[in-house]
């Protein structure tokens, strides 16, 4: 079962590294920890929901539909929140608490348009039936969830690194007043960011809907609480450290289950994490925070 | 602002001096929104229709009833502020709630030091009505419920040993668990393995794949349906085929609608059936499907019932209009009452009390054994 149980850690893993990338992306460019991409994450997958359930779009084109209006809905919450608070030079707990405040007022909306209760994609959405492998079971939409994680790394990666929009944006990154005086268009860069950010949360929400038909206005926020520890894990802002720290979270988490005790899977999973704080405190790909210090 | 200061006045004062007389006002604090909201939300509905009917009779003696509806978000600590509203400021005869065993901890002993009746419908963990004498429920604990199910499950699936799993950080759950695990050793049948999850979680293939190691003959599982439902989906995804014994969280259409036929052989022991065709169920069904246009569940019925036996206590005491008196009265009435409602013959049970301190009411009734098939529970013969 260790080939089970591997394979159950890297999607759990990926799933962790999907939200992730948002969420640190946000962090890298803006400088802000912004909580309402939990919301955000929830909302993608209720777009979704909508689209295949009310519309009957296939599952592809309603992950690309919700990825669009996730990242629109991202750059309203910049434009109405975050915005005004930069504008002013808010210390930077402002945003957080600005952010939940958004997460607190969505969640109520979807819970009081949609209910309650917890929705799933209809059956058949996508193949269900698992593909086996001698004693190895694995779904296609782990399959899926495995494949975007990586494609989306590689993709915003490459796009920090060798683009002008990636330069941009690290610039921003390094200083947002020495690239303005660059002439670096920032506050439209920040809208880019945060559409980007919001269409990878919106893409998250539609995959862990997908894969654990359990859509609720609720979903956001464990993910968010496991987000924190991930970017915080990885480096914050870092790209590479999203996935490897969401993988890494996966794999604590999996394998204390399995060899160790489910009782403690936490406790296991967040001492790991700390310890690997202890030795390197900004993270394993930590350079913003080192750099800043 | 001054004139609606003025009308909220006039309100209270017309409320006071003439509302109490006609209408015998009843507080209930459940989890109308949260994580808890469809089993607070189908308590509500059970309490409204019973409510509207018994209005529509002309209400107890000719005293309207009303509810004082509060939303205590299935969290401890709106729970502790709901039932201090509810007791101090409305005034309420009675509380009925909370929506989980969780606030009900936290939330009882407000109305046990006021000496005001709170009467649970939903709280099945043990240990709720060791709170005090004014704590009541009507639900069945799974104590009495999850002998009965095991016991069942042995003989009907001819079971040698089971895995469990469960959600080890919530009140409803880890009771549960609690009830399966002397269930089991009383039955005699062995574990292969105890696994839990926290709450929020959404992957439990490491856990089952654990459980799949031991290869056992069922899995026993006390967890809220919403996790149930992705329990079942990720076993058979996993390429597991045994069945579930459930506890009450799976008690729920929503099982069913997340996990269609994955669930299909699931055992669960329930206080109430929809195939029970009792006139009193049959009432309750063709009412609540006429007023809501969907299925009640377990949880509505209960609540449903619970009102039921309220107006049966009203209806033996004379209300003085001394809110202490008449709390006091309700409370002694309560205890008398017997009713035959959609969940079946019910009466209270004094609980046993504890080192000296004197414990509620729990609910004395018999458990009825479903398996499920083809997308709904149906009575296991």
């Amino acid at each position: 079962m260790l080939s089970q149980q591997l394979l159950n850690a890297l999607s759990l893993g990926s799933v962790y590294a999907v939200f992730a990338l948002g969420f640190t992306l946000i962090f890298g460019v803006l400088g802000v920890i912004n909580l309402s991409h939990g919301v955000i994450f929830m909302m993608g997958s209720y777009i979704a929901l909508q689209l295949v359930t009310l519309l009957h779009l296939p599952i592809v084109l309603a992950l690309v539909v919700a990825a669009i209006l996730s990242g629109l809905l991202a750059v309203v919450i910049d434009w109405l929140v975050l915005r005004p608070l930069r504008a002013r030079n808010a210390p930077h707990l402002a945003p957080m608490i600005a952010t939940i405040g958004v997460s607190i007022l969505l969640t109520s909306l979807i819970q009081g348009l949609m209910g309650a209760e917890i929705r799933r994609f209809p059956s058949g959405t996508l193949p269900e039936e698992s593909i086996t492998w001698g004693d190895l079971h694995i779904t296609y939409v782990q399959i899926g969830i495995m494949v975007i994680a990586i494609m989306m790394m590689v993709g915003l990666w490459l796009l920090m690194k060798k683009t002008q929009l990636g330069r941009a944006l690290r610039a921003i990154a390094e200083s947002p007043k020495a690239a303005a005086l660059l002439g670096i268009p920032v506050e439209k860069l920040f809208y880019c960011t945060s559409f980007m950010a919001g269409s990878l949360g919106g893409v998250a929400g539609v995959l862990v809907g997908l894969s654990f038909n359990a859509i609720s206005p609720f979903m956001g926020q464990p993910m968010l609480h496991k987000g924190i520890a991930v970017i915080i894990l990885g480096g914050m802002g870092d790209i590479r450290g999203a996935l490897i720290g969401g993988l890494f979270l996966g794999f604590a988490e999996v394998f204390s289950v399995a060899y160790l005790s489910s009782d403690f899977r936490d406790a296991i999973a967040f001492g790991l994490l700390f310890l690997i704080l202890l030795i390197k405190p900004s993270g394993l790909f930590g350079r913003i925070l080192e750099r800043k210090a | 602002m001054k004139l609606v200061r003025l009308a909220l006045m006039s309100s209270l004062l017309s409320c006071s001096f003439y509302g109490v007389a006609a209408d015998i006002k009843i507080g209930a604090a459940e989890a109308l929104t949260g994580p808890a909201a469809k089993y607070g939300v189908a308590i509500k509905n059970g309490f409204t229709l019973a409510l509207d009917e018994i209005n529509a009779k002309g209400g107890v003696k000719g005293n309207k009833i009303t509810l004082v509806m509060e939303d205590e978000q299935g969290k401890k600590e709106e729970a502790i502020n709901v039932f201090k509203k509810l007791i101090f400021q409305d005034k309420v005869l009675m509380v009925f709630g909370p929506t989980l065993s969780n606030s009900a901890f936290a939330a009882d002993p407000i109305a046990v030091a006021a000496k005001v009746v709170a009467f649970g419908t939903s709280n099945t963990a043990s240990g709720i009505t060791d709170m005090g004498p004014y704590v009541f429920r009507n639900s069945v604990m799974e104590q009495d419920v999850l002998p009965v199910v095991v016991k069942k499950a042995i003989s009907h699936f001819k079971l040698s040993k089971v895995a469990v799993i469960y959600g080890n950080d919530d009140a409803f759950t880890k009771s549960g668990y609690d009830a399966f695990k002397l269930a089991l050793e009383a039955n005699k049948l062995p574990v292969t393995t105890t696994v839990t999850y926290a709450k929020g979680d959404i992957d439990f293939k490491a856990q089952l794949t654990k459980i799949k190691e031991t290869n056992p003959d069922a899995i026993v599982c006390s967890c809220l349906v919403e996790e149930a439902a992705n329990i079942v989906l990720q076993t058979r995804s996993l390429g597991m085929k045994q069945p579930f014994i459930g506890g009450n969280g799976f008690n729920s259409p929503k099982l069913f609608e997340i996990a269609k036929n994955a669930a299909d052989d699931t055992l669960l022991g329930s206080p109430w059936s929809a195939e029970n065709t009792s006139p009193a169920n049959k009432a309750f069904m063709n009412g609540f499907k006429a007023k809501y246009g969907s299925e009640p569940d377990q949880f509505a019925a209960q609540a449903y019932d619970a009102m039921y036996i309220l107006a049966e206590a009203l209806g033996s005491i004379t209300l003085t209009n001394n809110l202490e008196k008449d709390r006091a009265a309700i409370y002694e009435a309560l205890p008398k009452v017997k009713h035959d409602g959609a969940t079946g013959k019910f009466e209270f049970a004094k609980a046993p009390s504890k080192v000296g301190k004197e414990s509620g009411y729990d609910a004395k009734q018999d458990a009825i054994v479903n398996i499920a098939k083809d997308g709904k529970f149906v009575l296991l013969k």
